[in-house]
């Protein structure tokens, strides 16, 4: 698999048997995924099978009920709520579909926005973010509020955000749910590019199989349990005793 | 695909004459062209002589005499194989996922019974829902090829927009077999109702 830069030999991110509920409307169902530094995983499956709640606990946002998150073999689900967030910032970026951006920032300092909470100047800090914002081809959107922006666009600037701290890894919803298929393709081209040339793991939830075949591989989830042909994940914990039923569900969205 | 992988398919219910298999066939593809009924008589011969089939005997109901035929077990593996081969994912290929997908049902048919055993039953069962996994995996293979030919650095539009056709095309077979398989357990009850 792709060379990990770091010398430790645990993967990247390992989720193991994860449990979440959300109420009482159970989510995860022993859901286990594997993530290798560098590379790049589409989560597939349909509405309501836990890929949200899959991709918000291993990016440290929701805490497990049960089960862990590995991140370089050491646990990130127990660490305090400060400490994940610090991680969060430092080694993930983060998009959804919609609505990440802050509304009253413009796109350069919403771009700025995650080095400046980490302590940078704010001069190098714009510099570093203006070269991500060309990088995604929305240089001359720099001085525009996210509402002066076309959908398209105001993506590439979440996607140039989410690479400014230079993250080993970014956790992508449904990033270009709300986008038509040629700025679709055009924002997961860049995205991808983008990833690949900085060593950037990439996990990215998608319903779509032509979003999905930017990945190098591919995962289902399927009521809250992951499927993975690679059989690098593990076996599905609870579902896979269940055979057909589970498995007769095999795509994502209609 | 072809007409004797169907015929084996219908076949796994027990013993039938031509005239029989030719009309359950046209009343289960309704939309494939009817077959002749010269094709499954010849189809019929060819698979006797493959050892894929053999003459059960003959019977007349006061009619013409009809020669009935039944699967053998050679015949039974040579469906199993062929319900578990993934089809080139080219586009259009929807209608033989569709036809693998009723005659694996049809062929699981006697085994769900457990009535009628016949020839074959070391062959593993037919499943449609992993021929269907399988298939898909397949597809999505194709599509990162194509799309890492299409995003390439410097491809030509009019290698992106053939790359494009072709993206559509295994997508909307995608789309169909995320529904088809959603479907399987009432396709089934369907398929396999007497
Ligand atoms: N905030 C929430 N409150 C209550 N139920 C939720 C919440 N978020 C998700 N769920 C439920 O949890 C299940 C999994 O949801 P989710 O992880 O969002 O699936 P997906 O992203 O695959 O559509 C669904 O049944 C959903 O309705
Ligand atoms: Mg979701």
């Amino acid at each position: 698999m792709s060379a990990s830069p770091t010398a430790s030999a645990a993967p990247l991110l390992a989720a193991r048997g994860l449990h979440l509920s959300h109420g009482a409307t159970p989510a995860l169902r022993g859901a286990s995924l594997t993530v290798s530094a560098g590379e790049t995983v589409a989560v597939t499956g349909p509405s309501g099978s836990g890929k949200s709640s899959l991709l918000h606990c291993m990016s440290g946002i929701l805490r497990p009920d049960s089960g862990e998150v590995r991140l370089d073999g050491e646990r990130l689900d127990t660490l305090p709520e400060e400490r994940r967030s610090a991680l969060r910032r430092t080694e993930f970026g983060i998009v959804f579909q919609f609505g990440q951006l802050v509304p009253e920032l413009t796109a350069l300092d919403n771009t700025a926005l995650p080095l400046l909470l980490g302590g940078a100047r704010r001069k190098e800090a714009q510099e570093t973010a203006g070269a991500w914002l060309e990088r995604f081809g929305v240089r001359g959107q720099a001085g525009l509020r996210p509402g002066e922006m076309s959908g398209g666009q105001a993506q590439r600037v979440a996607l140039a955000r989410a690479l400014v701290t230079g993250p080993r890894a970014v956790f992508a919803d449904e990033p270009t749910g709300a986008l038509d298929s040629l700025a679709a393709e055009q924002v997961m081209t860049a995205l991808v590019h983008a990833v690949r040339e900085s060593g950037t793991a990439l996990l990215l939830v998608t319903h779509d199989a032509r979003t999905a075949a930017f990945a190098e591989r591919e995962v289902t989830v399927l009521d809250g349990t992951v499927h993975d042909p690679s059989g690098r994940s593990g076996p599905p914990a609870a579902a896979s005793a269940t055979g057909g039923a589970a498995a007769r569900r095999t795509g994502e969205d209609a | 695909m072809s007409t004797s992988h169907v015929l084996l398919g219908l076949l796994a219910a027990g013993p039938s004459h031509g005239y029989d298999l030719k009309r359950r066939h046209d009343e289960r593809f309704p939309q494939a062209r009817p077959l002749a009924y010269g094709q499954v008589y010849s189809t019929l011969q060819r698979m006797v002589r493959d050892g894929l089939a053999e003459v059960e005997g003959s019977e007349s109901d006061g009619g013409p005499e009809r020669t009935t035929y039944r699967r053998t077990e050679e015949g039974a593996r040579t469906l199993h194989r062929w319900l578990a081969e993934v089809a080139p994912p080219a586009p259009f290929v929807a209608n033989e996922i569709f036809t693998k997908v009723v005659v694996a049902l049809l062929s699981g048919a006697d085994r769900a019974g457990g009535a009628g055993r016949q020839g074959g039953d070391d062959a593993p069962a037919p499943d449609p829902a992993a021929y269907l996994h399988a298939q898909r995996a397949a597809h999505m293979a194709r599509m990162r090829e194509l799309t890492a030919v299409k995003t390439a650095p410097g491809a030509d539009l009019s290698t992106v927009l053939s790359a494009d056709y072709a993206l559509s095309h295994l997508d909307a077979d995608l789309r169909w077999m995320a529904d088809a398989a959603q479907r399987l357990d009432a396709l089934a009850q369907e398929v396999q109702a007497p």
